[in-house]
């Protein structure tokens, strides 16, 4: 294997922020795998940049916004459709604290 | 006291500076959430932000629901109102700024990140720098602000229970995507105190400048650091009105100094204020800020604020709360103090405005409003706003006296009335039958009867001007404060009279 960018401990707080758990078999899976897409993303290192402007954004335009009007929204029952849990007219969701 | 007509907002004389610091002193920062309550619609989509009341994920969209594809677009509006705020805080507005995904997981955004603002990795807020200058007692104290910026709300959490039991959580979206500003101070405040009036002000000004409603619940909320001299900082997170931050600050600060006291160290931790058991708890967070992994939120472009736009905001920028402030001293000759006091709520400033159009006599009008309006408000927790007294009424009932149909005494028992029930004055006073008493024939027959029950205090009367006060008292509750005052003391004096011939 090539040179390291990511360690398995940092893979696991990675999973830990994602609220995923991840086996261990996972873990070692994962590292690799983000080691190689990382390893395939150092070719943008090779670029030089030194005379660029950081681009925040890719198109070339500003200050794209909308009037204060409001505009209908969903029925409650449209919006929780996709809802795994529900409880009422509520999402459910676990505990994270 | 300082007299504020001299002291403009940019002027820095008699401003404590914040470089001189006792040791174990306290030193708090707030992250301010408020809600731009004026828009109609949310931040990036165009579902209502009238949310206030209404049925849970009435009022979301695939946008505020983060449904993947969903494109935001920014509310025009929402960058002149944060802009009016900018430089109500003597903010510096940037020319151009960007949105950041702050990235999170936790189920109050449905996308798992917040569209907010960041000032570091190349981001640009809305506004820094800045600050505010607020009255501790008779000292004038300048609180920095660190940035402004543009954010959208979370969701709605409901929990049964408490926020660390709840063996699950509802979720409403109604209030995400609500545009909220964030207003960050350094840690320039040295006491609870300090930040409630802190948080004051601030409230005054936005409702001042007509994008925000403080009244309405959860309006305005904060986050508060806090930390003991040489100490570890800790953050104390859902502090939900400007009422509850003086208590979760003494909370926060008390178990900081038991700590210390008892040789533990105060961790570096998130903890969240418990509104109803009144204590901090932790709430186990790991992130550190990096944890968020902030970057350019793709699906807005950058937003240029030109100085033309900045100046256009200025012109129709409303009186400020300074402002107004000398304006009533000056226009109506009232103290510093019932000024500062009034327009401390912008209510109770417009409240007074309306009244001395009708009724010119600005400080008899402050009088009652700084004693017995506001006292009445206090003792039932109530606001104005909430009220159905008017300034008509409350001008009927000063006539009323001045005309002497009432006594003042019974304009004080008038009062409440109208703030409860929100009658007129004149109806109040002929249902409970409170009007002055002034003929001699109804006075005479109370005044034999006092006279009869109380033979020893007569007697003293008699040798000693000053008793004769107790028999007036006796007349006065004897008709329930209705007795014209001037006559029943005549009507007193001339029953002596008479008994010393
Ligand atoms: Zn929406």
């Amino acid at each position: 294997m090539k040179k390291q960018h990511l360690s398995k401990k940092e893979v696991e707080h990675v999973a830990w922020l994602a609220h995923i758990e991840l086996s261990d078999e996972e873990k070692t899976l994962f590292t690799e795998q983000f080691n190689e897409i990382l390893e395939y993303f150092k070719k943008i290192d090779e670029t030089n940049t030194q005379n660029v402007e950081p681009t925040y954004n890719v198109l070339d335009l500003t200050n794209v916004s909308r009037k204060d009007e409001t505009k209908p929204s969903l029925p409650t029952k449209e919006a929780l459709r996709n809802a795994p849990k529900k409880e009422k007219k509520f999402f459910k969701a676990p505990r994270i604290v | 006291m300082v007299n504020a007509k001299h002291l403009n907002s940019t002027d820095k004389n008699n401003v404590t500076e914040m470089s001189t610091k006792n040791q174990n002193e306290v030193r708090i920062g707030l992250e301010v959430h408020v809600q731009l309550t004026s828009l109609k619609t949310k931040l990036f989509c165009g579902c209502s932000s009238d949310y206030k009341g209404k049925d849970p994920n009435s009022l979301v969209c695939p946008v505020c629901l983060g449904i993947p594809g969903a494109l935001p677009v920014l509310n025009a509006n929402s960058v002149d109102y944060a802009v009016m705020v900018a430089l109500a805080l003597n903010s510096k507005v940037s020319e151009c700024m960007f949105f950041f995904r702050k990235n999170y997981y936790y189920p109050d955004m449905p996308k798992n990140f917040q569209i907010s603002q960041y000032d570091q990795a190349g981001g640009v807020p809305l506004a820094v720098g800045g600050f505010l200058v607020i009255d501790v007692g008779t000292k004038r104290k300048k609180v920095r602000i660190g940035r402004v910026h543009l954010e959208e709300d979370p969701g709605r959490l409901v929990h049964q229970g408490a926020i660390d039991t709840s063996p699950y959580t509802l979720v409403d979206y109604n209030r995400s995507g609500i545009a909220l500003l964030e207003i960050v101070t350094e840690p320039d405040l040295d006491s609870p105190k300090e930040a409630r009036i802190f948080l004051q002000k601030l409230r005054s000004i936005l409702e001042h400048l007509g994008i925000f409603a403080g009244r309405l619940e959860g309006s305005i909320r904060c986050d508060a650091n806090i930390s003991l001299t040489g100490g570890t900082r800790v953050e104390v997170k859902n502090i939900s009105s400007f009422k509850e931050v003086e208590r979760a600050l003494s909370f926060e600060i008390m178990r900081q100094k038991n700590l210390v006291k008892k040789g533990l160290s105060v961790k570096h931790e998130t903890r969240h204020w418990d509104e109803s058991r009144r204590v901090t708890i932790s709430l186990r967070m790991k992130e550190k800020e990096h944890d968020y992994r902030y970057f350019p939120e793709p699906d807005l472009v950058p937003i240029t604020i030109t100085e033309d736009f900045v100046e256009n905001v200025k012109e129709k920028m409303p009186e400020l709360p300074e402002a107004r402030i000398s304006r009533f001293v000056d226009a109506y000759g009232l103290p510093q103090y019932d000024a500062e006091v009034l327009v401390s709520d912008k209510a109770l400033a417009d409240f007074f405005e309306c009244t001395v159009k009708l009724y010119d006599k600005p400080k008899e009008v402050s009088n009652w409003m700084m004693g017995d309006l506001l006292r009445n408000l206090n003792e039932n927790n109530l606001v104005l706003t909430d009220c159905k007294i008017t300034p008509e009424h409350l001008v009927e009932m000063i006539k009323l006296i001045e005309e002497g149909v009432i006594s003042g005494k019974i304009g004080k028992r008038v009062l409440p009335e109208m703030v409860l029930t929100g009658k007129q004055p004149s109806l109040i006073i002929k249902e409970k039958g409170l009007v002055k008493i002034s003929s001699r024939d109804a006075l005479e027959g109370i005044v034999e009867q006092v006279f009869s029950e109380h033979p020893s205090c007569v007697e003293d009367a008699l040798a000693d001007e000053n008793a004769v006060h107790f028999l007036v008292g006796q007349l006065m509750r004897a008709t329930k404060g209705k007795a014209d005052p001037q006559l029943a003391n005549q009507l007193i004096h001339e029953k002596l009279e008479s008994l010393k011939k």
